[in-house]
């Protein structure tokens, strides 16, 4: 917590390999925006297109799902450095939900 | 600025206290609130054990009956359990880590003020046409036909005391995540440490459910809602699920503290290190883990169906393993050691045999078809008073004595300790034991009273005076913490002698910024490291000596949650008062304006400086 103000200079190398990895990672994340979006054009146009419901829902719901993951890696840096136990936390709290989901599912309402 | 407490007024103290954001000053008003909780669900536990002590009595009608019980096990465990463990927690984990303070230290603050002014609001409705009446888990078929304001404080109230121990939780792990002194590897953290860090994350993972069914509950009750109504389509079996989902995790979240206060004592003072650190550390983890996959255990009567019955019957008995592993662990612990018995490792030693009876009777109740039996009898209330009691209780009692002089640089007496174990410990065994066999021969519980020919007699009565043992026990502590508070004659550090880890290195009393210089870890057991190799300051330091940045005080948490108090009141009487609406609008816009202020008044906290920290005396 307690830190002298130091200046740091980075050098030539170190400089040019960071705007490479800064260049490779805002390709990421606009690679991801498209897909995306792409995403969300399937989801309407299968409502709008008027197929089953039992065809859109699940196709939504996966659509969903990775969406979701993009977003936590892409958006949330969740695939760089030091974030493992963020991580950890969250297919934790993700798995309990999911068995929580499940029981409800299977011996309270379907039961 | 002067780390060294001047003589200040009363009035002084008292805001210093109510603005306060170091972790070992909201420690000790933990302890203190927790205290009180404490001590008022031991009266209602004596009203109990006196109503139940002989056959037909009328000492207290069958309805303030089920509002002494419910208040008794709500307090118990919300108000006086879990408080008095985070006291600890604050105290002590943030130290053993080497930081200079948990990691949020606002909202340490924050989370303190909704426990208690929650805790407060539920103990209101005693004095507010009366308490909630339908048990401690709240049963919704039978919450919601319960009349009068009772079950609507318990609702809220536990919300907003939820709210704080949420709060609590999360500032914990990110304090362990992120502030963990340089070498304080995840695998060198000590014991107590550790189980802080899963019983947060337990409360990370077991309050939103509790949450969410609180909330059904509130609009189901106060503002026309239908979750649990059958009639109108809900299902009352929702809040069981949802309780239970929270309320398996949250007896972890209480055990697993106790746990590693144990842990350390028996370390101390079997002068050992630890045997099977690793183990222990795995044990803890996974028992977290499993405590979430085995929440219907409570409900194998519901009806849930063999299948669903089988699936939580397995996971419950497979909780026992990394329990056993950790009682073989502690046994080998001490094992070999050369053993001091003083009162905490008393405490100890009449933990592992308290506890293991009531993990025992768990297993027992694990098992399906035999719970068809055992569930709703008194064979339920000792069980969960042997693993409550015999390990929780027991735990908070020896840290009490293990840590007073961390917290106080004063030493609780030795033999009154004593004294208070005895009666605790003879009294506690007294009143649970024989209510095994009570429930074996058919008595339910939550019974205000029974007929004398029904065979009941002589085992109640050696349970009400077995409760009159623990309560002189406890009447001893408050005795013998009084003396110690008077006397105040200062120890110093390490006053155990054998202490291990990085809070018995720092000076006493503890300066508010903790450590002077960040510590460098260089293995578990730090502090013994250092003795060993003969260092006479106990640390080795991991920077040289430099400005130190501290947080302000700041008033706004006790604000925010006052507003949150208020709110609750306007809610309680929605539909009833044509108050009720503006007092609701009234707290929530202190509560936000109050958060209003706290983002745009800009807090940069200040500076302790080089030289002031060279020229301090307490600093060393
Ligand atoms: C080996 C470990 C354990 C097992 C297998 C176990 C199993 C069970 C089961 C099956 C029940 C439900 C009985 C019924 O209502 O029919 C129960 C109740 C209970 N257990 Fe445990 N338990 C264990 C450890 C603990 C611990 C460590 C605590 C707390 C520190 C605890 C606290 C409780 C409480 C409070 C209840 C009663 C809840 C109520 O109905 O009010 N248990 N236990
Ligand atoms: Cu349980």
């Amino acid at each position: 917590m307690s830190h002298d103000a130091q200046v740091y200079v980075k050098s030539e190398t170190e400089f040019n390999y960071i705007k490479q990895k800064r260049r490779k990672d805002m390709r990421g994340q606009i690679t991801t925006f498209a897909i995306m979006i792409f995403f969300t054009l399937i989801a309407f146009t299968a409502v709008a297109a008027d197929f089953s419901k039992y065809l859109i829902a699940p196709v939504i719901l996966l659509l969903a799902v990775v969406q979701v993951i993009l977003q936590l890696f892409y958006f949330m840096h969740m695939s760089e450095k030091n974030h493992n136990v963020p991580m950890y936390f969250l297919f934790v709290g993700a798995f309990f939900g999911f068995i929580t989901i499940l029981t409800f599912l299977t011996i309270i309402w379907w039961g | 600025m002067s780390s060294i407490a001047q003589k200040k007024g009363f009035g002084a103290t008292l805001w210093d206290y109510l603005t306060t954001v170091d972790h070992k000053k909201i420690a000790v008003m933990y302890l203190i609130a927790g205290g009180l909780f404490f001590v008022i669900g031991g009266i209602e536990a004596m009203l109990i054990r006196i109503q139940l002590a002989k056959p037909d009595n009328d000492f207290v009608s069958a309805g303030l009956f089920n509002e002494i019980i419910t208040m008794h096990g709500t307090t118990m465990i919300f108000l006086a359990a879990m408080p008095i463990l985070f006291g600890f927690m604050n105290a002590v984990m943030p130290l053993q880590i080497g930081a200079r303070d948990v990691a949020f230290p606002f909202l340490n603050s924050l989370g303190f003020w909704l426990f208690l002014f929650g805790g407060i609001f539920l103990n209101l409705s005693w004095f507010m046409g009366g308490a909630p009446d339908a048990g401690w888990t709240s049963y919704a078929s039978l919450s919601l036909a319960s009349p009068g304001h009772g079950i609507d404080f318990y609702a809220i109230g536990l919300q907003i005391a939820g709210a704080g121990t949420y709060i609590g939780g999360i500032n914990f792990l990110v304090t362990i995540i992120n502030m963990r002194a340089p070498g304080m590897t995840y695998m060198r953290m000590p014991l107590m440490t550790w189980t802080t860090f899963v019983a947060s994350a337990l409360i990370l993972f077991a309050f939103p459910p509790l949450t969410i069914g609180l909330f059904f509950l509130i609009l189901d009750r106060m503002f026309g809602g239908n979750f649990f109504d059958h009639t109108m389509g809900g299902n009352t079996i929702i809040w069981e699920h949802l309780f239970w989902i929270f309320g398996h995790p949250e007896v972890y979240i209480l055990i697993l503290p106790a746990f590693g206060i144990f842990s350390e004592i028996f370390a101390i003072f079997a002068r050992k290190r630890l045997f099977g650190y690793s183990s222990m550390v795995f044990a803890t983890v996974l028992i977290g883990f499993l405590g979430f996959m085995v929440w219907a255990h409570h409900m194998f009567t519901v009806g849930l169906g063999p299948t669903a019955n089988a699936i939580f019957a397995v996971a419950t008995m497979a909780i026992a393993v990394p329990t056993g592993m950790k009682i073989f662990n502690w046994l080998l612990t001490i094992w070999g050691g050369s053993i001091k018995v003083t009162v905490p490792m008393l405490y100890a030693l009449a933990f592992i045999p308290s506890f293991v009876a009531g993990g025992v009777t768990g297993v027992m109740q694990g098992a399906a078809p035999l719970d068809y039996q055992l569930h709703d009898s008194y064979f339920i209330v000792a069980h969960f008073h042997y693993v409550i009691v015999g390990g929780v209780v027991l735990a908070i009692l020896a840290a009490l004595h293990l840590y007073w002089p961390l917290m106080f640089n004063q030493m609780l007496s030795e033999k009154l300790g004593k004294w208070t174990f005895w009666f605790f410990f003879i009294g506690f065994h007294m009143t649970f034991f024989i209510q095994h066999f009570l429930g074996l021969m058919g008595m339910p519980r939550r019974v205000f009273t029974f007929g004398a020919d029904q065979g009941w007699d002589l085992f109640n009565l050696i349970s009400s005076v077995g409760a009159f043992f623990m309560a002189a026990g406890v009447i001893i502590l408050v005795v013998n913490i009084i003396i110690t508070a008077v006397k105040n004659v200062p120890v110093g550090n390490d006053p155990w002698e054998d202490g291990r880890t990085l809070e018995w290195a720092i000076p006493q009393p503890v300066p508010f910024y903790n450590f002077k210089q960040t510590p460098l870890v260089r293995g578990l057991d730090t502090f013994w490291i250092e003795k060993q190799e003969g260092n006479k300051e106990g640390m080795t330091y991991a920077e040289p000596l430099s400005d130190i940045h501290m947080p302000n005080n700041s008033f706004i948490p006790f604000m925010m949650t006052v507003g949150l108090f208020i709110a609750g009141f306007g809610a309680l009487y929605n539909g009833e008062k044509e108050w009720a609406v503006p007092v609701l609008v009234l707290g929530l816009a202190i509560t936000v304006a109050s958060m209003a202020v706290r983002s745009v008044k800009d807090d940069h906290g200040f500076h302790i400086h080089k030289e002031d920290l060279m020229n301090e005396k307490g600093g060393k």
